[in-house]
């Protein structure tokens, strides 16, 4: 981490980052881990309580809240936290949404589009490439503008959809924030595999950062089998954000 | 005990990929005049007694609001269930 920056970054360590719970999400332990890798604390938040306990950011994890019943995320974001976390999001609180997570903030309106069936309808897993197009978000300044990065993909309803008008409006304000490098593994419109709001506090991405936040368990890099660790620098950028703020 | 019938479709110019799927599987049962497939979905809404203005006008703003993503899907149908 940190070897595409000059000096050191200041980061809020001790910070307090939350990571809600629905119903059938999967990746909630790992996002906490990820968060307290970064040197934050995680905090449990619970789908049905609408308090954000005071957090000083969120992590939507990824999974299957509600069994992707309905549409992906489509019930989750009428949970009771749901109404407090948009009106922070709004606010300028910064949140994440992996996977799952971007499914529901999509049906929450804080991001543009939605997520359909991958287009040759079968569940991807792969550790897939990325190309950073925004480094100016609250998740991502402590990256590099087009540096690739490898996290794992993982998901089923994955391909990214928007009107033209709207995908025209996302590259014009350069809120494309991530894109699929080499291949495009679901169909999404325009490569795109990550976004976010026109402030810069909310990101939506399919992959998983938080599975590639500790040597030995992460995807294959240069420096080794598993040793990929691209998505720490996740989390460490939102501690380095609320540092700035 | 009455019944509202909400039928929603993917948007035309949205890519159904289960409707693809559908539309490649048929012709290896033999079903060869289909030559498209789009698959929707179907939602019945029960309600105690007769399906009042007001039942269909609630059902009306369930459908635009829950049952349907209006960036990817059209209502196409919300209407009272004739026993």
């Amino acid at each position: 981490m940190g070897q595409t920056v000059s000096s050191r970054p200041q980061l809020a360590t001790g910070a307090r980052i939350g990571v809600v719970t629905f119903p059938g999400t999967l990746d909630d332990r790992d996002a906490a881990r990820a968060v307290r890798l970064a040197g934050a604390e995680p905090v449990a938040l619970w789908h049905g309580d609408a308090d954000l306990h005071a957090v000083d950011a969120v992590v939507l994890p990824g999974g299957f809240s509600y069994g992707d019943y309905l549409r992906a995320g489509a019930i989750s974001r009428f949970a009771p936290i749901m109404d407090v976390l948009v009106d922070a999001a709004r606010g300028g609180l910064p949140v994440l949404g992996i996977c799952n997570g971007f499914q529901v903030l999509t049906e929450a309106h804080l991001l543009p589009g939605s997520m359909i069936k991958n287009d040759d309808l079968h569940f991807v897993c792969r550790e897939q490439v990325l190309s950073v197009q925004n480094v100016d978000t609250a998740w991502t300044r402590l990256f590099s503008p087009g540096e690739h990065i490898t996290i794992p993909l993982k998901n089923q309803d994955g391909q990214y959809v928007a009107t033209d008008r709207e995908l025209d409006e996302l590259e014009a304000e350069g809120r494309v924030v991530f894109r699929y490098e080499g291949v495009n593994p679901n169909g999404s419109r325009r490569g795109i595999a990550g976004i976010t709001n026109e402030r810069g506090n909310v990101v939506g991405l399919m992959p998983h950062p938080e599975h590639a936040v500790e040597p030995g368990f992460g995807p294959d890099s240069d420096a080794g089998p598993r040793a990929g660790t691209d998505g720490l620098r996740f989390f460490t950028s939102v501690l380095s954000a609320l540092v700035h703020a | 005990m009455g019944r509202v019938v909400v039928d929603v479709m993917p948007k035309p110019e949205i890519l159904d990929p289960q409707g693809k799927a559908v539309a490649g599987a048929l012709p290896r049962l033999g079903f060869t005049q289909f030559t498209g497939v789009r698959q929707g979905k179907r939602f019945e809404l029960e309600v105690e007694g007769p399906v009042t203005d007001e039942v269909l006008a609630a059902a009306r703003e369930a459908a635009t609001t829950m049952l349907s993503n209006p960036v990817i899907e059209d209502v196409v149908r919300v209407a009272a269930q004739e026993d």
